[in-house]
């Protein structure tokens, strides 16, 4: 374990096993150990109830692309996939900062804490801004699925310009909306998590600059790491099961 | 009735409620709304949920009163569809979800554990606060007309087919889903997190074993059952496809996930109840629960087999002939942890001083009709009966038995037996056992001829019937009055006991668990010193010994 | 409560199994996680550029599913963090399983062979 830091401070141990009355500190808990362990422990339990969330939309996609492969096919080709990958990508580096931020709250640099946080946000909003730009397109192309979903490029993409792609049959090609309504829904409520993490992300920064969490009190930096890192993960595996289901259809 | 009784009370003439206690410890309104003590919210909840119990009651009554005649004469089909539903809606996710956890368990649950509180006073506040608000969308719903997809909302007739409240009611049910998980969530860290020295696993009550096991299935099922309600609102509302065939969708897609969480959710309901029996018997038999270790995994089995089970709901609705067999298979399975309960319950009995209080009565209640009801489900299981019996009243019945017959039982008895705890004053006992065995003997006329209608072919959620199954039906209807009188008898008692009931002392019932050792009701913190667990659960022989020690310090 | 009343909170309650030990994790850690998620993430898609039938759709996965459990176990910690933790987050993906594979036992079963 070269990698890391064991905090053994002599005081802190000290400290472990009798009432020291912290400002954060629970009146019922018995020792801020246990407090910090309970608040990690119901983190982790609520993204749990996260997984099983997201676990039945990833459960309709199995199904509906077992289905319709072909309708998978030609819809996954209509995202942009360098978009996809840039968007990959700053969602990586923003987990990473976050993990930092982790880092610079448990050694107690408020500075670096609050910058750490401030990069966290600014890349999650970038994320956003090119999902923004990635949604706006499919409303032009009338992808969105309702009552305006046009099925005419998927039946004969030779007439709007795409050599790429094989036509599908009218009936399969109405099953590219089962499609996009998952690519849509399963993106829209990974969105969703994103913004409201962003709102937890500016309150966490307004008590950081207060000095919050520079001196031992970690927990909320940590826990909201976990959730932030979950929204990664959900990420990590809607990226390559929405853009990259089958990049070569013609061969 | 045996005369003798294990009822200890102090000497009246002298005993007086503690001063300082947890109902006393503020005054106002608002103290209440904006508390974050544990047993303060359980009050909340106790009222809360007593509130949408007679709601939901009186939805039972109306369904009687329609099926009384075999002619559709009270109500319009559509009226009847809406009863049921209602009916449907509030029993199972306003009153049975979150019955015995969120009002005796959050009682009790660190009051046992020998803690101060839940791991997060403020999200069970916010739990309570998310059911009210579920609570009133619900009520919303009632009042702005209703809403007909049967609790289940089967697509595609919730999707594409009714006009009716159901997307208010849908987006209730989300919220008070996590009012749920928020409370289960709050109950496994607590019990992981907050034990007192000394309380390892197998040292805690079984009561919080049962509910440890139900906070697994809240924390793990609920979510499948929000995203399958948020899918059906998108489908309403955008007409997505994802149910609906024309557009590739699968139906039936809707009830596997709506089932893997309802599935577990039957277990949710009774595994508390089941808590609350196991401490019942043992302290009415002066034995420790018999088996104690095969009791608690019991409960963890139960919750574990809860997720496996969950297509028998669909046998009839185009499922796989292979995959319906293995699930009937699996479905067997959860007759060996119930049958285990059962016979550990039994055999704690024999041999026990068995006195017969009211909680006890209840508790037998629920030991026979919980048997009834399981072993009914056991015939459901298979697949053969199944093609049979399913969507008849046969249905009907065997989950009543289960969940009215058993989990109200357990509610009722768990309700009785803490309710000195709760408020430090003891119900009336005489009246109490009346209305034991009032409600008893009307479950039983209610319910019982629902089995034989069933078993004839009645159908479940029709308004109107041949002739010849109207004596069956009349005294099913004539039962329910008998129930209801039952139900608003403990209301009006325990009412009146907050003012004139016996004053209870610190353990009337001579109990063994951390809470009988404390005042009642508790002060806020619950403990001045946090104890130290030195013996095991249920040790009568220990609570001997302490209050002869107890005489000769005093004395 | 007479005989609770001289006890203190007992010490070795806290140093159960179901507690673990706090670590910090230091920077060099994360940046070679983060390094190693931005390769993974090329891998990713360069792979799905190349035909290889089947294995595409089990490679992507491979190592999606690669990269979140290094996600869960660094930059969430769960290698340093007890063992309540790690069956957590183990029960967390049983169920999910539980969830698919008993419902496509379903799907699979009902065309068989057509599937």
């Amino acid at each position: 374990m070269a990698d890391t830091i064991a905090t053994t401070e002599p005081a802190a141990e000290h400290e472990l096993h009798e009432h020291v009355f912290v400002p954060q500190h629970r009146h019922h808990f018995e020792t801020e150990q246990q407090q910090r362990e309970a608040g990690s422990f119901g983190m982790w339990l609520f993204l749990l109830t996260e997984i099983m969330f997201f676990g039945g939309m990833f459960f309709a996609y199995l199904l509906y692309r077992n289905w319709y492969y072909d309708a998978f096919v030609v819809g996954s080709n209509q995202l942009s996939l360098p978009l996809g990958t840039a968007n990959t990508a700053v969602l990586i580096t923003s987990g990473f900062f976050m993990a930092l931020s982790v880092w610079a709250a448990e050694v107690r640099k408020r500075g670096l804490l609050v910058l750490l946080l401030v990069l966290t946000t600014l890349l999650g909003i970038v994320f956003l801004g090119i999902k923004y730009v990635e949604y706006k397109e499919k409303y032009e192309l009338h992808h969105i699925p309702g009552e305006h979903f046009d099925v005419s490029e998927f039946v004969n993409p030779a007439a709007y310009g795409i050599t790429n792609e094989k036509p599908l049959p009218p009936d399969m090609a109405q099953k590219v909306q089962l499609y996009f309504f998952l690519y849509f829904a399963m993106t829209g409520m990974h969105a969703l998590h994103m913004i409201i993490g962003i709102g937890l992300l500016f309150w966490l920064i307004a008590r950081a600059r207060r000095g919050d969490f520079s001196a031992g009190y970690v927990a909320p930096i940590e826990n909201f790491g976990l959730y932030w890192h979950f929204v990664d993960i959900v990420w990590l595996f809607l990226f390559p099961l929405l853009y990259l289901i089958n990049r070569h259809p013609m061969k | 009735m045996s005369e003798s009784t294990i009822l200890n009370l102090p000497d009246q003439s002298t005993a007086r409620v503690p001063k300082r206690n947890f109902i006393t410890a503020e005054d106002g309104l608002l103290s209440w709304l904006l508390t974050g003590d544990h047993k303060r919210i359980a009050m909340l909840y106790l009222i809360s949920i007593t509130f949408f119990f007679f709601i939901g009651g009186a939805f039972a009554g109306l369904i009687r009163l329609e099926l009384l005649t075999p002619q559709p004469d009270l109500v319009a089909s559509d009226t009847y569809n809406k009863f049921f539903t209602m009916h449907g809606v509030i029993m199972v996710f306003l009153f049975l979800v979150p019955s015995v956890p969120a009002t005796l368990g959050n009682f009790l649950i660190p009051i046992m554990l020998g803690a101060r509180d839940l791991a997060f006073p403020k999200i069970n506040l916010l739990s309570w606060y998310l059911y009210v608000v579920g609570g009133v969308m619900v009520i919303a719903t009632m009042v702005l007309g209703g809403v007909d997809t049967g609790w289940t909302f089967t697509t595609p007739l919730s999707t594409h087919y009714l006009n009716t409240h159901v997307i208010t009611t849908a987006l209730a049910i989300f919220v008070a889903g996590f009012s749920s998980i928020f409370t289960g969530l709050n109950f496994i860290v607590t019990i992981h997190r907050m034990r007192c020295p000394g309380m390892t696993w197998f040292r805690m009550p079984l009561f919080v074993w049962s509910n440890y096991a139900a906070s697994i299935l809240m924390v793990l099922g609920t979510p499948v059952l929000a995203i399958s309600l948020t899918l059906v609102l998108l489908e309403r509302v955008f007409g997505i496809g994802v149910f609906d065939p024309t557009k590739g969708g699968d139906p039936l897609l809707f009830q596997h996930l709506f089932w893997f969480y309802s599935h577990p959710a039957v277990y949710i309901m009774i595994l508390p109840g089941m808590g609350v029996i196991s401490e019942v018997v043992s302290t009415f038999s002066r034995k420790r629960v018999f088996g104690y270790t095969a009791v608690a995994f019991s409960s963890v089995a139960i919750a574990l087999f809860g997720f496996f089970v969950w297509e028998h709901h669909m046998f009839i609705m185009g499922v796989s002939n292979y995959s319906a067999l293995v699930f009937s298979l699996l479905t067997m399975l959860v007759a060996v942890p119930s049958a285990i309960k059962i016979f550990n319950w039994s055999f704690t009995l024999q041999k026990g001083s068995i006195t017969f209080e009211t909680p006890m009565l209840y508790a037998f209640g629920f030991m026979g009709l919980f048997t009834i009801g399981g072993l009914t489900g056991v015939f459901l299981g298979s697949l053969g009966m199944d093609i049979h019996l399913t969507e008849t009243y046969f249905i009907v019945a065997h989950f009543h038995f289960v969940m009215v017959g058993g989990m109200l039982m357990a509610f009722l008895s768990g309700i009785h037996f803490w309710w000195p705890k709760i408020t430090g004053r003891m119900y009336p006992e005489a009246i109490s056992k009346l209305a034991a065995v009032v409600t008893f003997i009307g479950f039983n006329l209610t319910f019982l001829p629902q089995f034989i209608l069933g078993y004839l072919g009645m159908p479940r959620r029709y308004h109107s019937y041949p002739p010849e199954f109207q004596i069956l039906n009349v005294m099913s209807t004539a039962g329910a009055t008998v129930l209801g009188i039952g139900y608003l008898m403990p209301i009006i008692y325990l009412a009146w006991s907050l003012k004139y009931g016996a004053v209870a002392g610190n353990n009337p019932w001579q109990a063994t668990g951390l809470e009988w050792q404390i005042q009642s009701p508790p002060l806020t913190e619950n403990f001045t010193e946090i104890p130290i667990m030195d013996h095991e659960a249920y040790d009568y022989d220990w609570l001997e010994h302490k209050t002869k020690q107890e005489v000769t310090t005093v004395g | 409560m007479t005989e609770h009343e001289q006890h203190f909170h007992d010490a070795t309650n806290v140093t159960n199994p179901e507690h673990g030990s706090h670590h910090i994790v230091t920077p060099k850690v994360y940046a070679a996680v983060f390094v190693t998620l931005l390769v993974g993430t090329a891998l990713t898609v360069v792979a799905a550029n190349i035909d290889l039938g089947l294995f595409n759709p089990i490679i992507a996965l491979g190592i999606a599913c690669t990269k979140a459990v290094i996600v869960i176990l660094f930059f969430m910690h769960v290698k340093y963090q007890s063992n309540l933790i790690k069956m957590t987050v183990g029960a967390g993906f049983f169920t999910f399983l539980v969830l698919i594979t008993l419902t496509l036992s379903d799907y699979i079963s009902r065309a068989w062979g057509l599937w």
